[in-house]
């Protein structure tokens, strides 16, 4: 059967979704694996969204925000730094491979550098394979 | 011990506090105790079995004991950090407790045992404490006892989980959550867990799936040590709780190490301290950031 993974994108609003649009309206080729979720800045991005989405069968994870020094709310993406290097930590230890979450920085005029993160993603997480695929979601612990 | 049970007599008779939180002999082992009548001072020991974290008991969510009055709290020096850390996030104010500190000598990892303090019988949070005589305090007792034997446990079991594979991490948290049930206890014996309603009870939006599926585990857990990155107090009460042991200490100490090495902070008795996740330097490592 044909596989091909979900990956879920949280990106916030000025810049790298901005980007993202740019990388559409340039016809930049993307896979079609990503989903973009769109909030107002990366420090929005509670760590249980990424632990939820893993949780209801997400295969990777993207998270992508301002360049620090340029977020929109001046400070956001310094918080969520911090948040994300302890998330990061906390996957690994956890046993989520690292390639299967990428954090990443994508301004608004980074069209490229957006595409470059998702085909580079999905590249990997293709690599790995479903996440926990010997357990459905909702089957209960033996 | 003498100068404890005079101390919270006199405290209890002067009315400067109206309970004390302290330990008492139980029917097994050392367990917590309420005392609001200075005649009852005398149940109060402290010793080496005294594991239990009474600074959980100062949560303002735990309304029964808030109603009793202003309490008396005997910690040791963990137990300080938890009562800082309920200063410096404002659920308690200073003058709104009075805090008896114990010089600490280890404790054991299980308060119904009597055994000596050995490698094996310590509670192998004691390897790493720093705050045995605690400075956060209004009365300070007893002698500094010589410091406890480490229990290499914990560090060892980070260690092996360090030489393993993400898949093979899978696999042993995978076979420690599915014995999760799921009771919350290690939510309810955190000193530091004192949200009015919790994220996993939420049901509009559900975040955390309530019943006890192998991923719903997975996620409760690892959102409960998100919300703990940077406020732990390395108490370890969450595993002692759990009925299913699940070493959940290990995870706390994981993170506790990673939060050190990455922004310098220790848990610490002092109020003044920011929360690091609630701070940031412009320099902060972004090695993980692709």
């Amino acid at each position: 059967m044909d596989w091909s993974p979900k990956i879920v994108a949280f990106v916030c609003n000025w810049c790298t979704y901005t980007g993202a649009d740019l990388a559409g309206t340039s016809r930049l080729k993307m896979d079609p694996n990503v989903r973009v979720v769109r909030l107002t800045c990366s420090s929005r991005v509670n760590p249980l969204f990424i632990i939820k989405a893993f949780e209801r069968g997400a295969d990777g994870v993207i998270v992508s925000g301002c360049h620090t020094g340029d977020c929109h709310y001046s400070t956001g993406n310094y918080y969520a730094r911090r948040r994300f290097a302890i998330l990061h930590d906390l996957l690994q230890l956890m046993g989520v491979e690292d390639d299967r979450v990428t954090f990443s920085w994508v301004s608004a005029s980074e069209g490229n550098k957006w595409q470059q993160v998702v085909n580079e993603t999905t590249a990997r997480v293709k690599a790995l394979g479903a996440c926990q695929p010997q357990e459905k979601v909702g089957q209960a612990a033996q | 011990m003498k100068a404890l049970q005079e101390l919270a007599s006199k405290l209890l008779s002067d009315g400067t506090v109206k309970v004390v939180i302290g330990y008492e002999q139980g029917p097994r082992g050392v367990r917590p105790a309420f005392i609001t009548d200075p005649a009852q001072t005398s149940k109060l020991i402290f010793d080496r079995r005294c594991t239990q974290n009474l600074a959980t008991y100062l949560n303002p969510r735990r309304k029964h004991i808030a109603a009793l009055g202003k309490a008396g709290v005997v910690v040791k020096g963990c137990d300080a950090r938890a009562v800082a850390g309920l200063i410096r996030e404002q659920q308690i104010t200073r003058d709104s407790v009075v805090i008896i500190a114990v010089r600490c000598g280890g404790v054991l990892e299980d308060p119904t045992s009597t055994a000596e303090l050995t490698a094996e019988t310590t509670s192998p949070r004691c390897g790493h404490c720093q705050v045995r005589e605690p400075k956060l305090h209004d009365h300070l007792l007893g002698e500094l006892p010589p410091a406890p034997p480490v229990n290499p446990r914990r560090t060892e079991q980070i260690a092996a989980l360090e030489k393993m594979s993400a898949a093979e991490r899978m696999q042993y948290w995978n076979a420690q959550l599915e014995r999760c049930v799921r009771c919350h206890a290690c939510r309810e014996a955190c000193p530091m867990c004192f949200c009015v309603e919790c994220r996993a009870e939420r049901a509009l939006p559900q975040w955390v799936d309530p019943s006890p599926t192998a991923r719903a585990n997975r996620a409760w857990t690892m959102m409960r040590v998100m919300h703990q990155a940077g406020r732990c107090v390395d108490c370890m009460e969450c595993e002692r709780a759990c009925p299913s042991n699940i070493p959940l200490g290990l995870l706390a100490r994981y993170i506790a190490d990673s939060v050190e090495q990455r922004y310098g902070y220790k848990a610490t008795d002092d109020p003044g301290v920011p929360a690091p996740l609630g701070v940031f330097r412009t320099d902060d490592g972004e090695e993980f950031i692709r």
